[in-house]
C-alpha cells in the first residue's frame, strides 16, 4: 500500500510534536487508543480563557504513519479555532485531506476522538458541562 | 559501494540467483517439451532435465529422487502432505497434532480437516517459540495419524527439535510431516538423519523460481502414501497430476545444488552480518529479540522496539529498506502477528516488531546502512511516542484505563 504524499509529508515533518503542561487549567488533554491496538494518540490544546480560542496544540502518537499524520494535521487545524468550532471537526475531513485508504479510516476516527477528549478535559477543568458526542463505531 | 534499496525480507521470498535463471532459459524456448511425451525427442529432453533436477533436489535433503513429488510450492505441499495423509490413513485414525505457530498453509489445512470430521490438537509453544516435547508426546492418542510441526518458523526463525519430534513419532507409530520451507537450503536438512516422513519446501525461498516446490514422501521404513488432491494424468507417481513445470523444476534443481555446495560459506558470512545487525540494534533501549536465539536460522532476526509501532517504523525507511513487521497495520486483518502472540508477547510488543531476513546477496554496507537508518528512526519516533514519554516518567502503563477500540 502506498502512502499519499500528504501522509508522507506529515510523517517526515510532523507539526506540533510535544507536550503541554497537563496540570494547567488552560490545557485540555485527550489520550485515546490503546497500546494493544497499535495506536495511542495524545492530543493537547491550550485555550485562551477570554476568547475560547485554541492558542496552541501539541500531540504525541504511537502508531502507523497514517495515525501520526492524522494527529499532526489535527493540531494544525485546531490552532486558531474556537473550541466550539473545533468540536465540529469530522474524521472524514481528515480522511479527505490525507487521502486515507479505507483500512486507515480508524486513524482519523482516533484523531477526532482525541480532539473531543481534549476539549472535554478542558471543559471539565473549567467547570463547563462535557459535550456528548455520538459514537462513530468504526473500530 | 552501498546498493539501494536494501532487501531484508528474504523470508517472504529471495531474489533468484542469476545462475539459476541461466539454466532455466533454454527450457522456455528450445527445450519446451512436455516431460510426459514419451514418443519424441522434445519429451525425452524435458524428461531428462526433470530427472536431473529431481536428483539435485533429492541430494540436498538426503532423499532418493523417487521420493520427490514436484508441486507448485510450499502451500500445495502442505495441503497435499496433510490432507493426503488424512485421507490415505483414514482407517487408522483421524487425529493430527500441530502447533499454533505453524504457517497459515498448515493451520488452515488443519481447520479444513476439522470441518470434515477430523480432530486436530494445536500445541502451544514455549516463550522461546519451541514446542515442549512432553506436551507433544502427551497429545498422542490411539487415533493419532500425523504430527505436523514446522522445521523453522517464518517469522522468528526458531528451529524446532526435529530429530526428537521424529523419534517420538516413530515410537508411537505416527507419521511426521514437516514444513521446511524456511530451513531447506539454509541449514543442513537430511530426511534420513532427521527421521522425516513427509516434508514440503519451495524454490523461491532458496534463490530459485516461484511456482515450484516439492513434497518429500518417504518410500521405505515406512513406505508413506498420500491421496492425490488433484485428479488428472497421474503424474508424480499418481500423487500430483498436472504437466510438469519443466523450466521451474530445472531452476529449482539448480537452486538446490547451489545451496548444497555453498551453504557453509553462505552461512558463515550471513550469520556474521545478522549478528552484527542484532548486536547494534540491541544497543537501543527497550529492544528485544523474539524467539530462541540459539536454535535459530542463521539469517533471521526478529526484534521488538518497545513503544514504537512497527508500521510507523517501517515508514521511516521503507523506500530504501524492505522489511516486514508483525504489526497489525501491515496486514489487512488488523491483528498483530499470531506467532509473536503465541510466544506470550503482549499485543503492544507484537505491534512493535520487525523481521529481518538476510540473504546470499546481502552486503555489509547494506547492514551498516540498515543499522543507522533504523536506529535513527526508532529514536525519532520515540520522541513522538506518548508511551515512551510515560515510560521515561515511570508511569505504569497497566494502570491506565485504555479505551479499547
Amino acid at each position: 500500500m502506498a502512502y499519499s504524499e500528504k501522509v508522507i509529508d506529515h510523517y517526515s515533518n510532523p507539526k506540533n510534536v510535544g507536550t503541554l503542561d497537563k496540570a494547567s487549567k488552560n490545557v485540555g488533554t485527550g489520550l485515546v487508543g490503546a497500546p494493544e491496538c497499535g495506536d495511542v494518540m495524545r492530543l493537547q490544546i491550550e485555550v485562551d480563557d477570554a476568547t475560547g480560542i485554541i492558542k496552541d496544540a501539541k500531540f504525541k502518537t504511537f502508531g502507523c504513519g497514517s495515525a501520526i499524520a492524522s494527529s499532526s494535521l489535527a493540531t494544525e487545524w485546531l490552532k486558531g479555532k474556537s473550541i466550539d468550532v473545533a468540536a465540529t471537526i469530522d474524521n472524514m475531513d481528515i480522511v479527505e485531506e490525507l487521502n486515507l485508504p479505507p483500512v486507515k479510516i480508524h486513524c482519523s476516527v482516533l484523531a477526532e476522538d482525541a480532539i473531543k477528549a481534549a476539549i472535554n478535559d478542558y471543559r471539565k477543568k473549567n467547570g463547563l458541562e462535557e459535550l456528548v458526542f455520538e459514537e462513530k463505531g468504526v473500530h | 559501494m552501498l546498493k539501494l534499496p536494501v532487501y531484508l525480507d528474504n523470508n517472504a521470498t529471495t531474489p533468484m540467483d542469476p545462475r539459476v535463471l541461466e539454466t532455466m532459459i533454454p527450457y522456455f524456448t528450445e527445450h519446451f517439451g512436455n516431460a510426459a511425451s514419451r514418443n519424441h525427442p522434445f519429451g525425452w529432453e524435458a524428461e531428462e532435465a526433470v530427472d536431473y533436477a529431481r536428483e539435485q533436489v533429492a541430494k540436498l535433503i538426503g532423499a532418493d529422487p523417487k521420493e520427490i513429488i514436484f508441486t507448485s510450492g510450499a502451500t500445495e505441499g502442505d495441503n497435499l502432505g496433510i490432507k493426503g495423509v488424512y485421507e490415505m490413513y483414514a482407517q487408522k485414525g483421524n487425529h493430527i497434532i500441530t502447533a499454533n505457530t505453524e504457517h497459515k498453509a498448515v493451520l488452515d489445512t488443519c481447520k479444513h480437516i476439522e470441518k470434515s470430521g477430523g480432530e486436530v490438537t494445536y500445541l502451544s509453544v514455549q516463550e522461546d517459540g519451541l514446542i515442549d516435547l512432553k506436551d507433544l508426546e502427551a497429545a498422542i492418542k490411539p487415533t493419532t495419524i500425523l504430527i505436523a510441526i514446522m522445521y523453522a518458523n517464518n517469522e522468528i526463525g526458531v528451529v524446532q527439535p526435529v530429530k526428537e519430534i521424529a523419534a517420538i513419532a516413530k515410537k508411537h507409530g505416527v507419521l511426521f510431516f514437516t514444513d521446511a520451507t524456511q530451513a531447506v537450503g539454509k541449514i543442513p536438512v537430511d530426511v534420513i538423519k532427521d527421521g522425516i516422513d513427509l516434508m514440503t519446501f519451495t524454490g523461491h525461498k532458496m534463490y530459485g523460481p516461484k511456482g515450484i516446490g516439492a513434497l518429500y514422501v518417504r518410500r521405505k521404513n515406512p513406505r508413506v502414501k498420500v491421496t492425490a488432491q488433484m485428479d488428472g494424468g497421474g503424474h508424480e507417481r499418481g500423487m500430483r497430476s498436472g504437466t510438469l513445470n519443466v523450466p521451474g523444476i530445472v531452476g529449482f534443481g539448480k537452486a538446490c545444488e547451489l545451496c548444497r555446495l555453498e551453504m557453509d560459506q553462505d552461512t558463515a558470512r550471513i550469520s556474521k552480518l545478522r549478528d552484527k545487525l542484532e548486536t547494534a540494534l540491541l544497543k537501543l533501549d527497550e529492544a528485544y529479540v523474539n524467539g530462541n536465539r540459539e536454535h535459530r536460522l542463521p539469517h533471521v532476526s526478529n526484534i521488538s522496539f518497545k513503544y514504537v509501532e512497527g508500521e510507523g517504523l517501517l515508514m521511516g525507511f521503507n523506500k530504501n529498506i524492505a522489511l516486514s513487521s508483525g504489526s497489525a497495520c501491515t496486514s489487512a486483518s488488523l491483528e498483530p502477528s499470531y506467532v509473536l502472540k503465541a510466544l506470550g508477547l503482549g499485543d503492544d510488543l507484537a505491534h512493535s516488531s520487525l523481521r529481518f531476513g538476510l540473504s546470499r546477496f546481502t552486503t555489509e554496507e547494506q547492514i551498516d546502512y540498515t543499522i543507522e537508518q533504523i536506529s535513527t528512526t526508532v529514536l525519532k519516533l520515540r520522541e513522538m511516542s506518548p508511551l515512551w514519554e510515560m515510560f521515561k516518567e515511570g508511569i505504569d502503563m497497566n494502570s491506565i484505563e485504555w479505551a479499547q477500540h
